[in-house]
């Protein structure tokens, strides 16, 4: 999967949170998830669980910990697909 | 000096109405909101009928965000939502999610229990052993005070906010509990009401003790029976109420549009003595609630001139009149006009009480009293106390000032108010 392609896909996962509409027009890997795109913190584990079924990965603990903004999403879920 | 507590707002969701002005209309008419659920049937159930409001994909979309709508489960909060934010605008405010926080407002939304749909879906997630995968709103959906949770962030109220439960007396206790914290002066306004789920796994156990009618599963809206001689059960209902209570001045201030005053009530509890048992009221408790329910509102027994009883269309129904005839020291033709909303729309449990105080202030305001539908056959025992004629079985058209609510419920806790026309 390319980059934009993964992107892409993060993007409709995310966009049902998302608080700040602006910032998500906006998106780019430094995007945080909390802090620009104001989603509330307790639907981090809703995200989680939509990109598990996208994916069809699993994530664990140490991963959602890890995965606070658009790159290190992009990072986590390259890893599970390749492993 | 103790505030005087004025109604400005309310909102139903009820199984033969959805928002006030359908409701009105359905109480004018004696439309019947009781059908055969499929579901019920299949699931070996005695009583295969209830009522379950209407609520379209249009309506819930016109309330509820995409985010707000994801994974929710749970009928009640549905329900009460609806019924909160329509209250909160027929009093004359906004739902706007950047409103100023607002510190004279609070909330006390009761039910039985919430989320039981959400709760089952958690449970088989669990018992696989999937936790992980149960998703952030199981908590909100399934604590009992998950209504208010959720109330309160859309309409911004900074005031208490919580949930009160006392089985089938919650909406009318949530009513006063906002009334008293008004009254003393601790709130501005209070919204109150009440909701309950729908469905099998909230009717279940009901069933199971044999309370709900099994014998009209081929007439549904024959069903709910009050007072009648062929009562033999109660039928389940579903759904919400809720009110804006305000201080007199408050209301007069804004200019606000005025229902009806709430005079007072009472609060009690048989404790499960003298005749009271965890599902039977204690007689003397239930005319006491009654008898100081008038004593605070400062009237007499005889300005009582309607009661929207608690009248469930189960054995109790003629123990019910009596304690009214007895705390109120009047019977025959001296008694006031009586009925039960729930002929109409079952009976909603947790959102009976505030379902049917909305109903109570409709009547007031629109001068008339609801038919009591399918009582034809009135109850001999019921006839010996009170003149049939006081059982409006068609609309009466009535300006009347004075309607006291009841009710009554599950672990012998009784609540009483007193609602009358608003005269400056």
């Amino acid at each position: 999967m390319t980059k934009d392609e993964l992107i892409t896909k993060l993007k409709a996962i995310i966009a049902p949170y998302v608080q700040d509409e602006e910032a998500f027009k906006k998106l780019s890997e430094d995007t945080d998830f909390v802090k620009d795109l104001k989603i509330n913190s307790a639907n981090l584990v809703d995200i989680i669980l939509d990109i598990e079924d996208e994916f069809d990965i699993r994530l664990e603990n140490e991963d959602m910990e890890k995965m606070l903004d658009v790159k290190s999403a992009m990072a986590i879920v390259n890893a599970k697909l390749e492993a | 000096m103790k505030q005087r507590v004025v109604i400005t707002g309310l909102g139903v969701v009820a199984p033969n109405g959805v928002g006030i002005t359908k409701f009105t209309e359905a109480l004018k008419t004696g439309k019947s909101g009781i059908t055969f659920h499929q579901n019920l049937k299949d699931l070996n159930f005695s009583c295969q009928i209830g009522g379950i409001p209407k609520i379209s994909e249009e309506l819930t979309a016109a309330y509820f965000t995409e985010l707000q709508l994801r994974g929710l489960n749970s009928s009640g909060i549905l329900y009460g939502c609806i019924a909160g934010i329509d209250a909160w605008k027929d009093a004359g405010f906004e739902m706007n999610p950047e409103s100023t926080l607002d510190y004279d407002t609070g909330l006390v939304f009761g039910t039985g229990t919430s989320g039981v749909e959400k709760f089952r879906e958690a449970i088989y997630k669990l018992d696989e052993g999937n936790v992980r995968r149960l998703g952030s709103t199981v908590v909100l959906q399934t604590m009992a005070s998950g209504i208010s949770a959720y109330l309160s962030g859309m309409l911004g109220f900074g005031n208490q906010v919580t949930t009160n439960s006392s089985a089938c007396t919650t909406g009318t206790e949530a009513l006063l509990m906002g009334f008293d914290r008004i009254q003393n002066g601790k709130a501005k306004r209070m919204l109150v009401g009440s909701c309950s789920d729908h469905g099998p796994y909230v009717w279940g156990g009901f069933d199971a003790m044999r309370v709900m009618t099994y014998k009209y599963n081929n007439n549904p809206e024959e069903g709910s029976r009050p007072m009648s001689a062929s009562a033999s059960g109660f039928v389940p209902g579903s759904g919400a109420g809720a009110l804006v209570l305000e201080s007199l001045e408050s209301a007069l201030e804004r200019g606000a549009k005025i229902y009806a005053e709430v005079l007072g009530g009472e609060i009690n509890s048989g404790g499960q003595r003298q005749g009271g048992t965890l599902t039977a009221p204690n007689p003397q408790a239930v005319q006491r609630c009654i008898t100081k329910a008038i004593k605070n509102s400062g009237i007499e027994p005889e300005e009582v001139e309607v009661i929207n009883g608690h009248l469930t269309a189960t054995s109790k129904d003629t123990l019910e009149i009596e304690n009214w005839s007895n705390a109120l020291e009047r019977s025959g033709d001296q008694f006031p006009y009586i009925n039960s909303t729930k002929s109409l729309v079952g009976h909603c449990l947790a959102a009976a009480g505030a379902i049917e105080c909305v109903a109570s202030v409709i009547q007031l305001k629109h001068e008339f009293v609801a038919p009591n539908i399918n009582c034809e056959d009135l109850h001999p025992e019921i006839e010996t106390l009170i003149t049939s004629a006081r059982i409006p079985k068609q609309k009466l058209d009535l300006k009347f000032n004075v309607i006291a609510k009841a009710s009554f419920g599950f672990g012998d806790v009784n609540a009483c108010v007193l609602f009358k026309r608003f005269i400056a």
